[in-house]
């Protein structure tokens, strides 16, 4: 796997406004999720996180209710600055882009029914299903360092996947199941 | 359709999405079923075919995919409808992750938050392996996007590229009518 490597040291965002223009920045890269974009900026492009951090947090965010994006730019943001920090990463989220989708919203209808901008939502489409699939192959590297094991890891994701994307069960389900028996390995694993 | 409503039902809906907001474990994609329930059917808001246009839209469009959420709200009622449906949604889930994040943080080398999160890692990397195979529902008809999506991919994988060129050229790509 010849992934970027992810031994560079880390850095820190400078204030708030840099917090609120890097999240508006990744945000308006992000169509159709705006995850795989996050995971390129926050710990390839900006160094604020480890692959390693990124996924605990992500996992985390996951979990909690409200979209993983939002759960994460606040997570990240209330680290550096507290409320302030989490409310700048929040705006730079969704100031931006609520904006420019209700123009869109406006402008729809007119341009809906076009051979071309079909064509290029199908296209900008499948790009983000290429970028994900791509975060989830790095994300996987991580794994390695896991209590688990990367064997039972390995598992785990699998029947994830099958639950999820085949048999399309409930999210909230197959944490609750699924997940708590995992957690329950990982705390046994850590046994003192 | 664009109706104005009152100001109850503006109360009303911020109300039904407030709820929504602590339900939506996994993203607000996977209470879809019961707004359409509930603009759709019971409030007679928005029509089958508004509904849709919507999600596709929030889709297409920059940002977060909870974005739909406001257009969804616009639709029913303007600019107050987008404000009431985002502020619902977002408010209780927000104040949520924050608290719980500052507690994880002051507890964070503890076993319990440490089994939490590190048990919770491989089903997220399937989680977001899911989310690409879901993705590639619309070009699986596709050669041309499946090649799109195995090239972007690869990239991805392999190099620093920002994902913003990838998408241009998916668009031109697309829009030459290739996939």
């Amino acid at each position: 796997m010849s992934a970027p490597d992810d031994t560079e040291p880390l850095r820190e965002p400078r204030s708030c406004g840099h917090l609120f223009a890097v999240f508006t920045r990744l945000a308006l890269q992000g169509f159709g999720g705006v995850l795989p974009v996050a995971q390129h900026e926050l710990v390839e492009r900006e160094r604020w996180l480890s692959r390693d951090e990124f996924l605990e947090m992500l996992s985390v965010s996951q979990v909690l209710p409200g979209p993983n994006v939002v759960n994460l730019s606040l997570m990240i943001g209330d680290r550096y600055f507290g409320l302030r920090g989490a409310a700048s990463a929040l705006a730079g989220m969704l100031a931006l882009p609520l904006v420019l989708m209700l123009a869109l919203a406006v402008l729809y209808g007119r341009f809906a029914d076009n051979p071309m901008v079909a064509g290029a939502l199908r296209g900008m489409g499948a790009v983000s299903a290429g970028l994900a699939l791509a975060m989830a192959w790095k994300m996987m590297g991580s794994l390695r360092n896991n209590p688990l094991g990367l064997p039972l890891s390995l598992c785990f994701g699998a029947a994830t996947v099958v639950l999820v994307a085949v048999l399309r069960w409930p999210l909230a389900g197959v944490v609750a199941g699924l997940g708590s028996l995992a957690i329950a390995l990982a705390w046994w694993r850590l046994r003192p | 359709m664009t109706a104005t409503l009152h100001a109850a039902d503006l109360l009303a809906l911020f109300g039904h999405f407030l709820l929504l907001s602590l339900l939506a474990v996994g993203g607000a994609i996977t209470t879809t079923p019961d707004m359409h329930r509930y603009l759709v059917a019971e409030q007679h808001w928005l029509t089958n075919a508004q509904f849709t246009a919507s999600i596709a839209l929030a889709q297409a469009a920059p940002g977060p995919n909870v974005l739909f959420v406001a257009v969804l709200g616009y639709n029913a009622a303007g600019l107050p409808g987008a404000l009431a449906t985002m502020a619902g949604i977002l408010l209780p889930s927000t104040t949520l992750a924050l608290w719980a994040t500052r507690w994880g943080r002051s507890n964070k080398e503890t076993r319990g938050v440490r089994a939490f999160t590190l048990g919770l890692a491989p089903l997220t990397c399937g989680l977001l392996l899911s989310t690409g195979w879901v993705l590639t529902e619309p070009s699986r008809d596709s050669p041309g996007a499946m090649l799109l999506v195995g090239w972007t991919a690869v990239v991805t994988a392999r190099t620093r590229w920002s994902p913003i060129w990838l998408v241009a050229l998916g668009a031109i790509v697309g829009a030459m009518g290739y996939a």
